[in-house]
């Protein structure tokens, strides 16, 4: 069968496991639809939570980005996963103890504020479009590059599928998608590592094939990539090239950023109780590993392979991956030389060839030779990536409009199922925006999507932690903690992204810190303020501090 | 008596938590990112060690870490619970929000 045809079967197979999934699991109440009815078995919710935080960025982009990065791609996997202990230790347990249905729910209530309230939910809506126009054109490109249709149609497909789903099960729907589109997507990203693995080092487990010997005989992996990286002058690939305190900066901006993601931190809402909660991010640090350790497993050999198979090659026997991708303009060729051989060097005036960091995970089966159902497989990945994000992002976005916003701010009158209406009205709506910037994608949408982490690093993380940690803390330091690191944040990245993307250089940046590891210093500033102006206002009534000794106690849900 | 109870609680809470921190950023700021050359220098098979906890050994530590928090909190829980009425927080219910 050939690779298009596999690719449809898949394709169509998950797609119907996720439309059954929404049939059985309609959702009732308000309660359904926010947090699942809060009975969800802490392993599910691990495995949910594992699908709604890797997004398309992870499983395509990520291996990629790392294969050209080579040891400076340590911010994404420590970034990614570091994060995690700090929810765990310092904000899930908490949140669910405190047990309402969403971010906003929590500043509203603990700083005791209307105003904090809807600052929150501006940040949690700002963030979560951000990052669902980024999945929705991801799903696009899949679409359009496997199943050759156009990236309208792409988006329509899967527009229609969230859609479905979101609107009919709300959290109920989403968490068992999330669930079976897990399972799609980790053996969609598993199987190509191990046979790669097995192909290059006779070792099964990428893990170890990673720091074993090369079955051709030269030598261990790692020093192989180092060598072939510098006899064509790159950068030695175990060695790093960014300044360590950008990395570092990074590295904590996409840590607290994690840790501050409304859309994972409802995750641990639909849990039973405290102790499920700590489980659950236990278990979805898990899950989630077993995708970020085989990253760079696979960035590695990818690499190494995609140096083999292309440098010195006569352009007119490439292999037939090279002309397919070709055609999408992601590799590109260029004989400067005119010597019809394809020169891949380090060195920009004589190189030839320009690879996309996006291919090297979709292209990386073709490239090894692997069987078309592998190939066809990761399409069916890459979609229950985009696919799991998408919905848990929207379903933020709906909440914090419907609840949020109307319920608990404008009409505190209407009845649960009106607000249950909204609710779906508010993810139709959402679903159509969203849609529509996948299909009319702006330029820096793709570039924007990493920053909503610096954003929720610089304005929730350190609003949460301090709510629970420092019972003292008043409104007015967190409202203007949150609004002064977002300001900040949103102003470094806008000013370097889009208004003078020329002066995105070292020497301009603050303090040598780039517009992707600002967050951190974002955060800072929040704390700063928060602190300063708690000092000369009024301490958290009363009641308040009860609310937050409550929350610090274990069990009695 | 309750105070003073959920004051130790606290109290003991906290010390496990910034001893978790304290192991958390010495891995992966330490170890992964300020040292990483330094380490760099010891090699066990195919690996550069400073490398391998960047992009391996890091997250089995943060994976570790949560699992100590885990049963850490679950102790410290049934002792609190055991000294207040043994009241069971063992709810499977969705009602309990």
């Amino acid at each position: 069968m050939s690779v298009q045809a596999w690719t449809y079967v898949f394709v169509v197979l998950s797609f119907s496991l996720y439309i059954g999934i929404a049939i059985w699991s309609r959702a009732g109440s308000t309660k359904e639809f926010y947090v699942a009815g809060g009975g969800v078995h802490p392993i599910a919710n691990g495995m949910a939570t594992a699908a709604d935080w890797m997004s398309a960025a992870s499983f395509i982009g990520m291996a990629g980005l790392i294969s050209f990065l080579g040891r400076d791609g340590t911010f994404y996997l420590m970034g990614w996963t570091g994060g995690y202990v700090l929810l765990a230790l310092l904000l899930a347990p908490y949140l669910r103890k405190f047990g309402k249905f969403t971010v906003p729910d929590f500043i509203g209530d603990r700083y005791y504020s209307q105003t904090a309230r809807l600052v929150a939910v501006f940040c949690a809506i700002v963030i979560s479009f951000i990052y669902v126009c980024g999945q929705m054109q991801g799903a696009g490109i899949v679409f359009s590059r496997f199943l050759e249709v156009d990236v309208t149609t792409g988006v329509i497909i899967g527009m229609a599928i969230v859609f479905f789903y979101a609107v009919l099960g709300g959290m109920k729907g989403i968490t068992y998608t999330q669930v079976a589109q897990y399972c799609v997507l980790i053996f969609a990203f598993m199987v190509p590592a191990i046979f790669i693995s097995l192909m290059m080092t006779g070792q099964a487990i990428p893990q170890i094939g990673f720091g074993s010997e090369l079955l051709d005989g030269s030598g261990y992996l790692l020093d192989r990539l180092d060598g072939l990286s510098q006899e064509l002058g790159f950068a030695t690939y175990t060695e790093g090239q960014r300044s360590t305190q950008d990395v570092f900066f990074i590295t904590a901006a996409l840590m607290f950023g994690t840790a501050g993601l409304p859309h994972v931190i409802i995750r641990f809402f639909t849990v039973p109780n405290v102790r499920d909660a700590r489980r659950s991010a236990g278990y979805a640090i898990i899950f989630i590993a077993i995708l970020y350790t085989t990253a760079p497993t696979v960035a590695a050999f990818a690499r190494t392979n995609l140096i083999n198979s292309v440098s010195n090659v006569e352009y007119s026997a490439v292999p037939e991956w090279f002309s397919k991708w070709e055609s999408t303009n992601l590799i590109r060729f260029n004989d400067k030389n005119n010597d019809g051989k394809i020169q891949y060097l380090g060195d920009a005036e004589k190189n030839e060839l320009t690879v996309s960091a996006d291919i090297m995970v979709m292209a990386n089966p073709e490239i090894a030779g692997l069987p078309n159902w592998v190939v066809a497989l990761v399409t069916a990945g890459a979609l229950a990536a985009a696919l799991s994000t998408a919905a848990g992002l929207l379903l933020v976005i709906s909440t914090s409009v419907a609840h949020d916003m109307l319920k608990r701010t404008f009409m505190p009158s209407i009845t649960e199922k009106q607000e249950l209406l909204y609710a779906r009205l508010s993810i139709f709506v959402a679903v159509l925006i969203a849609g529509y910037v996948g299909m009319n994608p702006p330029a820096y949408v793709a570039q924007v999507v990493a920053f909503a982490f610096g954003l929720a690093a610089a304005s929730f993380f350190p609003a949460i932690v301090l709510g629970i940690f420092q019972k003292k803390m008043n409104k007015e330091g967190a409202i203007t903690g949150m609004a002064a690191g977002f300001i900040f944040t949103a102003s470094y990245i806008i000013y370097f992204k889009l208004i003078n993307p020329a002066a995105n250089t070292a020497d301009n940046w603050l303090f040598g810190i780039s517009p992707e590891g600002i967050g951190t210093l974002g955060t800072m500033i929040n704390i700063f303020f928060a602190y300063t102006v708690s000092r000369f206002t009024p301490e958290a009534p009363a009641e308040v501090q009860e609310l937050v000794e409550n929350i610090r106690l274990p069990g009695e849900a | 008596m309750v105070d003073s109870r959920a004051h130790s609680y606290w109290k003991a809470n906290i010390k496990l938590v910034l001893s978790l921190l304290c192991v958390w950023f010495l891995i992966s700021f330490g170890c992964g990112i300020l040292f990483v050359d330094a380490l760099d220098n010891i090699r066990f098979g195919g690996f550069k060690l400073g490398f391998w906890i960047a992009q391996q050994g890091s997250i089995l530590v943060f994976i570790a870490l949560i699992f100590i928090y885990i049963r850490a909190m679950d102790k410290l829980d049934e002792k609190y619970n055991q000294e207040s009425s043994g009241e069971s927080n063992q709810q499977t219910e969705g009602d309990s929000l």
